[in-house]
């Protein structure tokens, strides 16, 4: 049973929640403004198939920069999850590829069965967007899709991707454009950190990249959390751990070859970090993995806990449950 | 059934095609010993009227671009359907003996995946709207001529994305979208105006912006009249047949069964069944 929350301390100065809801980028940080809604228009100039479909989230999921672009080939389907999936599906019945987009809980709680039965059982050619995907809002469990990876891996036909930074969503959209059949995507929005461009990165569907060797442990990571585990293996350079970085973005199907290669390496701590549930995520996916393979280092996960989490602001929510890069260093440090 | 008194031309020729819709889901939920019958017997003067009145098709290439879209939201209503289908020879006669069976194109409730001529995967109910609603913007972008028709129940008008898909229908003022709404008044718990109050719906369908026409889905001259209706329509809104029927339609010892929303049928009933629709004619 919930118990009932104590007043704050008065006096203390703290964070607050809207300072901190439009940009998961830390401050100073190198970011780039709307990746998905240029990348689009970008993708659609060649492709007049495309069309983009949201439910009254158009400005929230940089579908906006679209539909000034394309303003006939963008559709509003209204605060209607349901319908905007459904009607994604006709869309795409009919020859064209909707790139849908909303929160990512409005899809993966409101509006699953529609996706379930009208997109992935048909396999249809429909490209799921959305955004505030784990803890990257500070609204509490209403805005916290916590759980969407677990929703989606359990649904036959999905592909399932959670890109970490502006670059990477720069590439997937013509990727997924290019690949037949429905994908959900986490989105990052707004003024969106630039990370991986600075390793020569190429996102490819389907393959996990080694972004950084060590032989201490290796961190098998996805969405923002590369991020976090690639500032977490440079704060741990001090303390003379040598973290490994293994990105994995496409979360279903998993690039098994790739995971099995480097988990495989003798000697090295094992550490999945992932922003979702610890339940049914990439840590699950990848644990029943090695099991499956004979596969046994020992093994670590971070994720976010089994229970509805706190509103409040971004950097002390991330702190609090343990997917901060202070708190990626901690913990991976602790275990070795 | 009586023959239709009006001087329609193709009217004893729909008749016709109507009872072998009926005599085809009879023959299929002999194969069963159950099923949706009670809906397939009221639903088939409507689907006769789809089928060889209002519809493009066809029959040896049932994805045609140039087709009508005919989709089936209430995917329990399968049964009727793959009648209509077999009689519009888009589903071979023989295989209406594996309806429902291992290996079958005929499952108990409709995909896509599936069957010939099947637009959708319903079962999961208030889905097909939404999906016509995307199918009609998109005809609309290829400047087809082509509409989409959807079949739904009055059930159905309990789920919340079907009012989502009137209203964005509406919104978007999609003349290419005929629906029927099958008013039968009988849902799994009981009469469907006990279970969720639905009326005034001709009032409400005008409200969201549909051009209505409310009939008696028995009468195949009010329904050939409402499909033509609905496609002369000069007003750039969608359009709804709301056709009341009757459960069992045509074999009177089903129309007068208490619970039919789902019957049971012993084998020795369906000769019965297809001896009095027989009578009937």
């Amino acid at each position: 049973m919930k118990t009932v929350r104590s007043a704050p301390q008065p006096g203390k100065s703290r964070l607050t929640t809207s300072a901190m809801i439009a940009s998961i980028a830390a401050e100073g940080q190198k970011t780039k403004p709307a990746p998905f809604g240029h990348a689009l228009v970008e993708l659609a100039r060649s492709r007049p198939d495309v069309v983009g479909m949201t439910a009254d989230l158009g400005k929230y999921t940089d579908l906006h920069i679209f539909a000034k672009e394309f303003p006939d080939r963008y559709y509003q389907m209204g605060m209607a999850e349901q319908l905007l999936f459904g009607a994604a599906s006709g869309l795409a019945a009919e020859g064209f590829m909707p790139f849908a987009t909303t929160y990512a809980v409005f899809a993966s709680r409101r509006a699953y069965d529609f996706i379930h039965q009208t997109i992935a059982e048909e396999d249809r050619n429909v490209k799921i967007v959305c955004a505030l995907p784990g803890l990257t809002s500070g609204y509490g469990p209403s805005h916290q899709a916590a759980e969407d990876l677990a929703l989606f891996r359990a649904m036959p036909n999905m592909t399932v991707i959670d890109p970490c930074d502006a670059h990477e969503i720069e590439q997937l959209v013509p990727a997924i454009a290019a690949h037949q059949g429905p994908v959900y995507t986490r989105l990052l929005r707004g003024q969106v950190p630039l990370v991986l461009d600075e390793y020569n990165y190429k996102f490819e569907l389907g393959k996990a990249k080694l972004i950084r060797d060590g032989k201490d442990a290796l961190v098998i990571s996805s969405g923002i959390m590369t991020m976090r585990a690639l500032e977490g293996a440079q704060a741990l350079k001090g303390d003379s751990a040598d973290v490994a970085v293994l990105h994995v973005p496409t979360i279903k199907p998993l690039d098994t070859k790739t995971i099995l290669r480097e988990a495989g390496k003798p000697g090295r701590l094992v550490v999945v970090a992932e922003n979702h549930t610890t339940i049914g995520g990439l840590g699950e996916a990848i644990a029943a993995l090695l099991m499956r393979s004979g596969v046994h280092p020992p093994f670590r996960q971070i994720a976010l806990p089994d229970e509805f989490l706190d509103a409040g602001a971004l950097p002390t929510l991330h702190d609090r449950y343990g997917i901060s890069t202070a708190e990626v260093a901690r913990q991976i440090k602790q275990w070795l | 059934m009586k023959t239709p008194t009006n001087t329609l031309t193709n009217a004893p020729k729909l008749a016709d095609r109507a009872y072998n819709i009926r005599r085809n889901a009879l023959r299929m939920g002999e194969v069963q010993g159950q099923g949706y019958i009670a809906q397939a017997l009221d639903i088939s003067d409507v689907l006769a009227v789809a089928y060889f009145h209002a519809m493009r098709y066809r029959p040896e290439d049932p994805t045609w671009e140039g087709r009508d879209r005919f989709l089936l939201s209430n995917g329990h209503y399968a049964i009727a359907l793959y009648a209509a289908l077999i009689e519009a020879g888009i589903v071979p006669e023989e295989e209406l003996e594996t309806y429902g069976s291992d290996e079958s194109r005929l499952p108990m409730s409709g995909m896509a995946s599936y069957t010939p001529g099947m637009e959708m995967s319903g079962g999961s109910l208030g889905l097909g709207l939404s999906i016509a609603v995307g199918m009609g913007l998109g005809l609309k972008r290829k400047k087809s001529e082509a509409r989409v028709y959807t079949l739904f129940s009055d059930g159905e008008l309990d789920e919340g994305s079907v009012w989502e898909a009137i209203q964005s229908a509406g919104h978007y003022k999609l003349d290419n979208l005929i629906g029927i709404v099958d008013v039968n008044n009988q849902q799994a718990d009981g009469p469907s105006t006990q279970v969720m109050a639905f009326e005034p719906l001709v009032d409400k369908l005008q409200a969201f912006g549909w051009f209505v026409q409310r009939i008696d889905g028995n009468d195949l001259d009010a329904v050939v009249a409402a499909f033509d209706a609905a496609k002369s329509h000069s007003e750039p809104k969608p359009r709804m047949i709301i056709a009341d029927t009757l459960m069992g339609k045509g074999v009177p010892f089903l129309e007068q069964r208490e619970k039919n929303h789902f019957i049971r049928v012993e084998q020795h009933e369906w000769q019965l069944a297809l001896a009095a629709l027989e009578a009937g004619r």
